[in-house]
């Protein structure tokens, strides 16, 4: 069974020029947000990307841009209270 | 350049550093103190040394696999190499797992180039290639790897249980063990740490609850126990479980709906939508429900899906409402307490 998650929230921005064709994001996605289509990537499921920031760090082209972070809710309200980053200890 | 200050006594010894052998059949200890792990009583000290660890009798060519230093995760992933012959680079992590260390950096490009110098891995396998775990990514920049030692980074899959067909299909992996999944099985292990939190927090709560029924016209009882624990459990536990069979997308709105059925039923049978416990009935409707929402909403810190943009939007709407109606709720009940 596929999830879903609120759609048109994820902050996946690709830059196409910038792009190789290497392949190293479709390698590293969780969720196959990625293919290869004509020596280029692209984005197929963008409402899939759940911002974990790993193609983003692993793309040698540095094509790819996302806000990655904590994604609790504990996390958050404890960043919020503290003013700090939100991080957790509950994983 | 090897540091051997050891003094072993196998041949092996010379020019490579100590090397321990791993089994890769787990003990009933190995299955217990998983268990206990789950159960959240003994998270903290679950760790191994980092370093380099055998598996079968492998050789200078031989595959290397990076891990985490968590010692559940090394263990399902050894059960996992039974008939292989590789290298283990285990990381030091702190003891967290492959996933939440990548996350927060420990799994991540620095201790990988440090751990590979401070073990000599290149004396010790005779090519470049490095395999991680695919969940280690979003921690690890492969080409920065490369660049600063020359190894190469391959990713494997997200699963353990694919290390095998990985391997023999010579380091390919197919879309499907490129995804994660996010079984009822994975959602279930996850709940008995949910629970646990919720129960160390509802705790304090009884200890408030054991003060007010000293001054209480109706004191707090059994039946209002059942209602509050019924709350906790759809938020933590059956929430978490049926997730995708619940209508809605954000986990609040999930953890509500189950709220209110729930609620609604026991406080039904126990007769608390009649005239004289009316007051009771409403103020559990309100004050229950926001409680499963949040408990549920807290899951997408363990989901696999949710994106932190996701969450933080869906926060912004769900916790304002959850502490109107929580507040309007409690305010209801300790009119009916202390009124009576
Ligand atoms: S990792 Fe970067 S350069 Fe390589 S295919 Fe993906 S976007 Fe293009
Ligand atoms: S951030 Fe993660 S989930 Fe989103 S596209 Fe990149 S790798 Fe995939």
């Amino acid at each position: 069974m596929t999830h879903q998650y609120l759609k048109n929230v994820a902050t996946l921005a690709f830059i196409a020029e910038k792009c190789t064709g290497c392949g190293k994001c479709v390698e590293v996605c969780p969720h196959g947000v990625f293919e290869i289509n004509e020596k280029k990537a692209q984005i197929i499921t963008k409402d899939l990307c759940m911002e974990c920031g790993a193609c983003a760090i692993n793309c040698p082209a540095k094509a790819i841009e996302v806000n990655a972070g904590a994604g609790c809710a504990a996390a958050i309200i404890w960043g919020w209270l503290t003013g700090k980053e939100p991080s957790c200890d509950c994983c | 350049m090897s540091q051997n200050s050891c003094c072993c006594t196998s041949s092996a010894c010379c020019g490579t550093p100590a090397i321990q052998t791993v089994s890769t059949q787990l003990t009933l200890k190995d299955k217990l103190g998983g268990w206990k792990v789950r159960w959240g009583l003994a998270r903290m000290d679950y760790t191994m040394e980092p370093g380099i660890y055998a598996a079968g009798e492998p050789n200078e060519t031989s595959p290397v696999l990076v891990s985490a230093n968590y010692k559940l995760t090394f263990d399902t992933l050894r059960k996992h190499l039974t008939g292989l012959h590789c290298w283990l680079l285990i990381l030091d992590t702190k003891g967290v797992n492959v996933w939440c260390a990548a996350g927060k950096g420990t799994f991540g490009t620095d201790e990988l180039v440090h751990r590979i110098q401070e073990t000599g891995l290149a004396d010790v396998v005779a090519h470049k290639k490095l395999i991680l775990p695919q969940l280690g990514a979003p921690g690890v920049s492969a080409h920065e790897v490369t660049k600063r030692t020359g190894f190469s980074v391959t990713y494997g899959p997200v699963r353990a249980d694919d290390i095998q067909a990985f391997i023999s299909s010579g380091y390919k992996a197919t879309k499907q063990m490129r995804t994660v999944r996010f079984t009822m099985w994975d959602r279930l292990v996850l709940t008995p740490m949910e629970l646990v939190i919720a129960a160390k927090t509802s705790l304090m709560l009884f200890g408030v609850l054991f003060l007010i029924n000293l001054f209480a016209a109706r004191p707090f009882g059994l039946f209002d126990f059942v209602v509050y624990a019924a709350a906790v459990l759809t938020g933590a536990f059956v929430t978490p479980v049926l997730l995708p069979y619940i209508p809605g997308k954000a986990f609040a709105l999930k953890g509500w709906l189950l709220g209110m059925i729930g609620t609604g039923l026991i406080a039904w049978a126990y007769g608390w939508f009649a005239p004289p416990s009316l007051l009771l009935g409403i103020g559990y409707m309100l004050s229950l429900p926001p409680c499963s929402a949040y408990l549920a909403m807290n899951f997408t810190g363990a989901s696999t899906y949710t994106s932190p943009s996701g969450v933080l939007k869906e926060m912004k709407i769900a916790l304002p409402l959850i502490v109107l109606s929580l507040v309007a709720g409690i305010i209801l009940l300790l009119i009916k307490t202390f009124v009576g």
